[in-house]
């Protein structure tokens, strides 16, 4: 038995072709079915792509490496669905890109981070996070509030998206700017186009207390308080029949 | 002028073609560089101007003046010798940075600065991790894989002068990838951070390396491909895979440095774990084995322990590991198949390693007393013991009750740091110290006694370290899920953080410890290097006859 090794042995094609079939069999097998199951593609009432703005901050998120330092996945623990809400559901990053779940909590989970703190808190602590969380450890990151946002590339952005798979709209890639700009204005009211294209829940207003111009403060802001609050979980019950599959 | 067209006329064609490839390449990293409307890609692109342009030139002086051509009956030494060189720069690199981030967690305000953002944990943590895993390891990987391949081939590496294309291309790689970090380009994808562009160019360097490796192999005058090779090819082979896979992008432009990930969410997740937990098993594992199937047995001068054994455990091993990479999504939106799946080959995955591990251990058999007098002997050994102490942790904490509680935490970096600084670090240490005087031809060390302090000072600070992250982490993970009598949460998050402190700052001591061991290194390598030269053609000449795979 032994002896029939030496194939493998003296060429080096052969021997070639049989690390890729060893090393080919566990990855399709557990990888495409994510593609097809239900359980991993459904839809669920409330998650959409996020506004121009959010996603402005969400590179910004991606930029600073925020990952190293906390997940945004709440894995279904007594203690964690106390400390930080309901369960993550798959359907809830549907449309990261990347997705950002993380694996080391130096810091606290953020996936629903969103509305825990107000804008100003958000503001105070990223600027000198030690001035409201004294034993904290976090870098700080005063530079978000000086420097304006750079959204020369926001189309490109959102089209780069769509490609990749995430729905939006004729309408909604056309005016990205727009609905950028617009997500910032405090006076832009209820009946905006940003909230017509995006839902009467899209938060809409200035973030960073420095109404006179877009920060990348605003941006991150804007992310952090979207985080988590697309599902409504008093009308979505995860436990319900027909969402376990 | 005709002289230099006789010059040119007698050019390898090799040296021709990665001269052409050089100047076009200068030339597109130019065009991309004046009309590329983002900064951050105009900034990686006079990276690339510049280290073409230089490479340019410097091939211009040197085929003017008739160098660069490679003569079949030596090795291709040279490129070796590089690699070792790079390797102890990046490992005092690497070493270093982590040694900032452990501070600027212990210390945050002595080490942050509001308005520097490429010193901020986020952005420094990946050029720590990357520096280590891809700069030092990869270094090391490319130095005794080109080693390796040349000995048991009994043959000069394959491609001209394509081997330093691989060495420098590589070293390119790492540049752009870290300058990209510090100023805010990344991926944020845990070990595949860098951004489409230096994965394209990485993929390029990727596929001149496996040509030249197994166009070494296929010059070979011997019949067998000897074991380490496997391991080495599979290594090569699993990693291009792996990389194209899980860095499949749209960027955002041509000239833009930003791209969007092809997968999002859960699907994201898996790819990116697959390739992550694989990162660990083919470029951590795989050809560090390769690096133990070679040069444990030359230095003991004791046979591979089985032959056998190395055919089980390649395969399994190769086999196996490829589906551990769900045990990073447990409890996650995963679903649960996938999750047990990924357990259950964990904890399988135990029998192959400690396999390879005793394949390791049982070479040293009739050599044992080489552990009390060769310090680099036992460098091989405790790497051997961090190996399997590593594997078995790794599947200890695969197991889903166990990961509920060990997962986010320290206990995780302290099992990384475990494998990395015991297994990684130490094998790689114990390579380059056989490696420098063969490469210079000296017959020794400059020092064994800094062998040993170097020993001494990095095995104690890996223990510091190692211990202090089990002690934080498994305490985070129990006061994450404490309870008071009246069934609340016992501790607010940051109480957590707080209770870390200490434990940190022994991180970082032993962080420190471990970057002086590999100081004393370099200067001992250094020193050995500048001894003067014995026994002339020893170790180039001569292959290495009875490691040829046995029957």
């Amino acid at each position: 038995m032994w002896t029939k090794h030496k194939a493998f042995e003296r060429n080096s094609i052969i021997l070639t072709i049989g690390i890729i079939i060893a090393v080919s069999i566990g990855g399709l097998i557990e990888i495409s079915p994510l593609f097809y199951l239900e359980s991993t593609i459904e839809k669920v009432e409330g998650v959409r792509p996020y506004t121009p703005l959010e996603q402005a901050g969400r590179d910004i998120y991606v930029r600073e490496g925020c990952y190293v330092c906390h997940s945004q996945m709440i894995r279904p623990l007594r203690d964690e669905v106390e400390r930080y809400g309901h369960y993550s559901l798959a359907a809830e990053s549907m449309y990261d890109h990347p997705f950002q779940w993380g694996s080391k909590r130096t810091g606290p989970d953020l996936a629903r981070v969103g509305g825990k703190y107000s804008d100003s808190w958000h503001v105070d602590h990223l600027r000198d996070p030690r001035s409201v969380v004294p034993e904290s450890n976090m870098p700080p990151y005063a530079f978000l509030a000086k420097r304006e946002l750079d959204y020369r590339a926001i189309e490109k952005h959102l089209a780069t998206l769509k490609t990749v798979g995430v729905p939006y709209s004729k309408d909604q890639l056309a005016n990205a700017r727009a609905d950028l700009e617009q997500q910032v204005d405090p006076f832009a009211g209820e009946a905006s186009d940003l909230k017509k294209r995006y839902g009467a829940k899209v938060a809409q207003r200035d973030f960073d207390g420095d109404p006179s111009r877009i920060t990348e403060m605003d941006a991150l802001i804007a992310y952090l308080q979207v985080l988590g609050t697309m599902v409504d979980f008093r009308t979505y019950k995860a436990e319900d029949p027909e969402n376990m599959r | 002028m005709t002289q230099a067209q006789a010059l040119r006329d007698d050019t390898p064609l090799d040296v021709v073609a990665l001269y052409m490839f050089t100047g076009l390449a200068a030339l597109g990293a130019l065009l991309a560089t004046a009309l590329s409307p983002d900064p951050s890609f105009r900034f990686s692109s006079w990276i690339m101007l510049a280290a073409f342009l230089v490479a340019f030139l410097a091939m211009s002086v040197q085929m003017a003046n008739g160098k660069l051509r490679s003569d079949p009956t030596r090795y291709a030494d040279g490129v070796i010798r590089a690699g070792v060189i790079a390797t102890m720069f990046w490992a005092v690199a690497g070493l270093s940075a982590g040694v900032l981030v452990a501070a600027q967690l212990s210390w945050p305000t002595i080490f942050y600065f509001p308005d520097l953002e490429w010193l901020n944990f986020g952005r420094l943590r990946p050029l720590h991790t990357s520096a280590v895993i891809f700069a030092f390891g990869g270094n090391a990987l490319i130095a005794t894989s080109f080693w390796v391949v040349q000995r048991t081939c009994k043959a000069r590496l394959a491609g001209g002068v394509w081997p330093w294309f691989v060495f420098w291309g590589y070293q390119l790689f790492i540049v752009l990838a870290a300058t990209g970090y510090l100023a805010g380009i990344t991926q944020s994808r845990e070990y595949a951070e860098p951004e489409w562009y230096v994965d394209l160019w990485l993929t390029i360097v990727w596929v001149a390396y496996l040509l030249v490796f197994l166009g070494t192999i296929w010059k070979r005058k011997e019949p067998h491909i000897y074991v380490a090779n496997w391991f080495y090819l599979a290594f090569i082979v699993t990693v291009a895979i792996l990389h194209v896979i899980n860095n499949a992008a749209v960027p955002a432009g041509l000239l833009e440095a930003k791209s969007y990930s092809a997968a999002a969410g859960v699907q994201d997740a898996l790819i990116q774990w697959w390739y992550g937990h694989n990162a660990v098993a083919f470029f951590l594992t795989v050809p560090f084995l390769a690096m133990m199937y070679y040069f444990v047995p030359k230095r003991a001068e004791r046979p591979v322990y089985s032959y056998r054994l190395s055919i089980v455990h390649f395969w399994s091993l190769i086999f196996i590991y490829i589906w551990a990479g769900p045990h990073h999504l447990h409890f996650t939106a995963l679903p649960q198949w996938a999750q047990t799946l990924g357990m259950t080959f964990s904890i399988m995955l135990w029998m192959p390693s400690w396999g390879g591990m005793i394949n390791g251990f049982m070479t040293l058999s009739g050599a044992w007393d080489k552990v009390r007098t060769d310090p680099v002997i036992r460098m091989f050994v405790v790497a051997m013991a961090f190996y399997g102490m590593a594997t078995f942790e790794g599947p200890l904490m695969s197991i889903r009750a166990v990961n509920a509680l060990s997962h986010y935490t320290d206990w995780t970096i302290g099992h990384v740091h475990s494998g990395a600084l015991g297994w990684n670090g130490f094998i790689t240490f114990a390579c380059l110290y056989c490696m420098t005087p063969w490469l210079w031809k000296k017959e020794r060390l400059y020092s064994n006694a800094l062998v040993e302090w170097h020993f001494w000072i990095a095995t104690t600070g890996i223990l510091l370290y190692i211990s202090s992250m089990w002690i934080s982490g498994v305490m985070e993970g129990l006061m994450w899920r404490e309870y008071t009598p009246q069934g609340y949460l016992a501790n607010a998050f940051v109480e957590t953080v707080a209770a870390k402190h200490i434990p940190n700052m022994i991180r970082t001591l032993g962080g420190l410890m471990f970057l002086s061991g590999a100081l004393i290194m370099t200067y001992n390598l250094w020193r050995t290097i500048r001894m003067p030269s014995s026994a002339p053609e020893s170790a180039s000449a001569t292959p290495a006859a009875q490691l040829i795979a046995a029957e």
